[in-house]
């Protein structure tokens, strides 16, 4: 039966690609698929495109492609990638530019279609209510800077079946990047799921499946595996081998990675990485179908091979997510190092005299947040804390104080109002950061959007040409 | 029968995530009797009381026995997401390890069970 191999691209934007290589050159790939957007990319995106309206894309796709389309075009690897962002088509002209200066050429197709944020906006638009609070997005419309609906795999379908060798996306859901040229390859239709053709459903599950277990990158083939005592056990994370499945035309699947790469794919590395940021398993939403996981089975065959079979699905709901941003106040942050003897005392005297500067001062603010790097920053209070007496005793207490504020000024100001501690103020301090150390602050807002209106603006352009 | 007190990190690893306001943990067995462990002492309530006095948000949580595992969700557990979280640990990847410092009462010849092959998956040994 025919089989096809697709390949894990990068898994955030800032990455490593180097990764990547191995896959193209020893991993018998067809395709890479790689997922430059976490749910707030786009918020750093839209910085970008306020400062030039040219940016608003990932732009480590120029330098990631540089370094390996030679590969691709040698082994006839094929592209995919959400790098669009906010901006696709600029994204698609800097790779083209960037290509014509090196001599590279590709045809590549982009996808656009996705940027809902005028529905959003519009106040006789609809309620478009969060949804895990219920509330309606008035709350937050005025203050609102991007808004994008996550697409499924039938554009990418679209464009591959077009002869794309390069496709670039903006939002679309993560695993569809993948089930896109699963998809392609094996001519599964997406347009009969909504009428819920039960075998083609389960078929999609599993590429869908597969997406999910490869838009992580490193994630899926032993990076970030917290196991204590075990974690010591996974080789080489140095040189870790990318996650690579090949998948058959009934959907049956193989989670591996290119030979001579570190990490590890066993059971315990896979399903770490099938439940992660997924909430109910039995429907897992995506625009193409709702993945239920309680019967997949996951067969570890050694030697960095784990057989997939077993998921299941059901039709698509007739709404797409969309997850948007809104300006939420700005944090001004400050961390400042305090040395035995009394480096608790010390510590807890200096953020009262803080604390009563911002009162003297009127400064405006919401909170001011305190944690102990080194202490309890990564658990709170469920991380034991020694008793005060023991606390003096410490070598040294570091101290982060994050200021929470709507007005920009306030937090511009308020680094500056520590430095005269270091003259008059507790003694044997060290490493202060933070003079100016400002960044604005977004809120989330997840909604959703009927997928008709959505997708009748869906559009897949071609440019440039196949070497 | 004596019994034993262990933090979950004896008997299980975990991997966290987020969605906007709300973080998500899978957690794992090392084998069936691990799972059976898990699946008793290991529920919505107690995962709730757990992170109570840090992170007092309601908690989710589903069974998938098919891969020795537990799923939770721990709602408004970011200050309200990732991009406003004034923490250090904005995106709560390190939730996981607050997790397996869970304590759970269990039986010795229980626990020894739940450590006995402890490496489900191919670990490469040589």
């Amino acid at each position: 039966m025919k089989s096809v191999r697709i390949g894990a691209g990068l898994g955030f934007y800032g990455d490593a690609w180097e990764p990547i290589a191995a896959s193209i050159e020893r991993g018998g790939v067809q395709f890479i698929a790689s997922d430059h957007l976490a749910e707030l990319t786009l918020a750093i995106l839209q910085k970008d495109r306020q400062r030039d309206p040219g940016l608003g894309y990932a732009r480590d796709v120029v330098p990631l492609l540089l370094r390996l389309w030679p590969l691709m075009q040698r082994q006839g690897v094929r592209f995919v990638c959400n790098a669009g962002g906010l901006n696709p088509q600029g994204a698609a002209q800097a790779v083209l530019a960037a290509f014509a200066a090196k001599g590279l050429k590709a045809r590549v197709a982009v996808v656009s279609g996705d940027d809902v944020l005028p529905r959003l906006a519009d106040p006789a638009g609809g309620a478009f209510e969060h949804l895990f609070t219920g509330a309606p997005v008035a709350s937050v419309r005025e203050r609102l800077v991007f808004a994008n609906a996550y697409l499924g795999a039938a554009p990418i379908v679209r464009a591959l079946d077009g002869g794309a060798q390069i496709v670039i996306t903006g939002r679309v859901a993560d695993a569809a990047l993948f089930l896109g040229p699963i998809a392609h390859a094996h001519g599964w239709r997406l347009d009969g799921a909504r009428e819920g053709e039960g075998e083609t459903l389960d078929r999609l599950a599993q590429g869908l499946t597969v997406g999910h277990l490869l838009e992580c990158s490193g994630q899926g083939s032993g990076g970030n595996f917290g196991a204590q005592g075990h974690w010591q056990s996974i080789p080489d994370l140095a040189h870790i081998g990318y996650p690579i499945a090949e998948v058959w035309a009934d959907g049956r699947a193989l989670i591996t990675k290119a030979p001579g790469t570190g990490g590890r794919v066993n059971f315990d590395t896979v399903r770490q990485q099938l439940l992660y940021e997924v909430h109910d398993p039995h429907a897992y939403h995506s625009p193409d179908v709702v993945l239920d996981m309680s019967g997949i089975h996951l067969e570890d065959l050694g030697q960095d091979r784990v057989r997939l079979t077993g998921a299941r699905g059901r039709a698509p709901s007739e709404r797409l997510k969309v997850v948007a941003g809104f300006r939420d106040g700005y944090k001004a942050e400050v961390t400042w190092g305090f040395s035995w003897p009394d480096a608790w005392d010390k510590s807890q005297q200096a953020q009262a005299t803080i604390r009563a500067q911002l009162k003297e001062r009127r400064v405006p603010h919401d909170e001011l947040y305190v944690e102990y790097p080194g202490l309890n920053s990564a658990h709170g209070p469920l991380a034991p804390l020694p008793a005060v007496d023991a606390l003096n005793q410490l070598n040294e207490i570091w101290t982060r104080l994050v200021l929470r504020t709507p007005e920009k000024a306030a937090a511009e100001g308020f680094g500056r109002l520590f430095p005269w501690m270091g003259l008059s103020g507790p003694a044997y301090t060290c490493g202060f950061t933070g003079l100016h150390n400002v960044s604005e602050l977004l809120g989330i807002w997840p909604t959703l959007v009927d997928r008709g209106e959505v997708e009748a603006g869906v559009q897949v352009a071609f440019m440039g040409e196949a070497a | 029968m004596s019994r034993v007190r262990i933090p979950l990190a004896r008997i299980a690893h975990a991997r966290s995530g987020d969605k906007a306001d709300w973080v998500d943990f899978g957690l794992f067995a090392w084998n069936p009797a691990g799972y059976a462990l898990l699946a008793r002492e290991v529920t919505a309530e107690r995962v709730r009381a757990h992170f109570a006095p840090w992170l007092p948000g309601a908690v989710e949580a589903w069974a998938l026995p098919n891969i020795l595992a537990l799923k939770f969700v721990l709602k408004g557990a970011l200050q309200g997401g990732g991009a406003r979280n004034l923490r250090l640990d904005n995106l709560g990847k390190a939730m996981a390890a607050a997790l397996l410092r869970l304590e759970i009462e269990v039986e010795a010849a229980e626990l020894e069970a739940a450590l006995q092959q402890p490496r489900v998956g191919w670990w490469g040994e040589a």
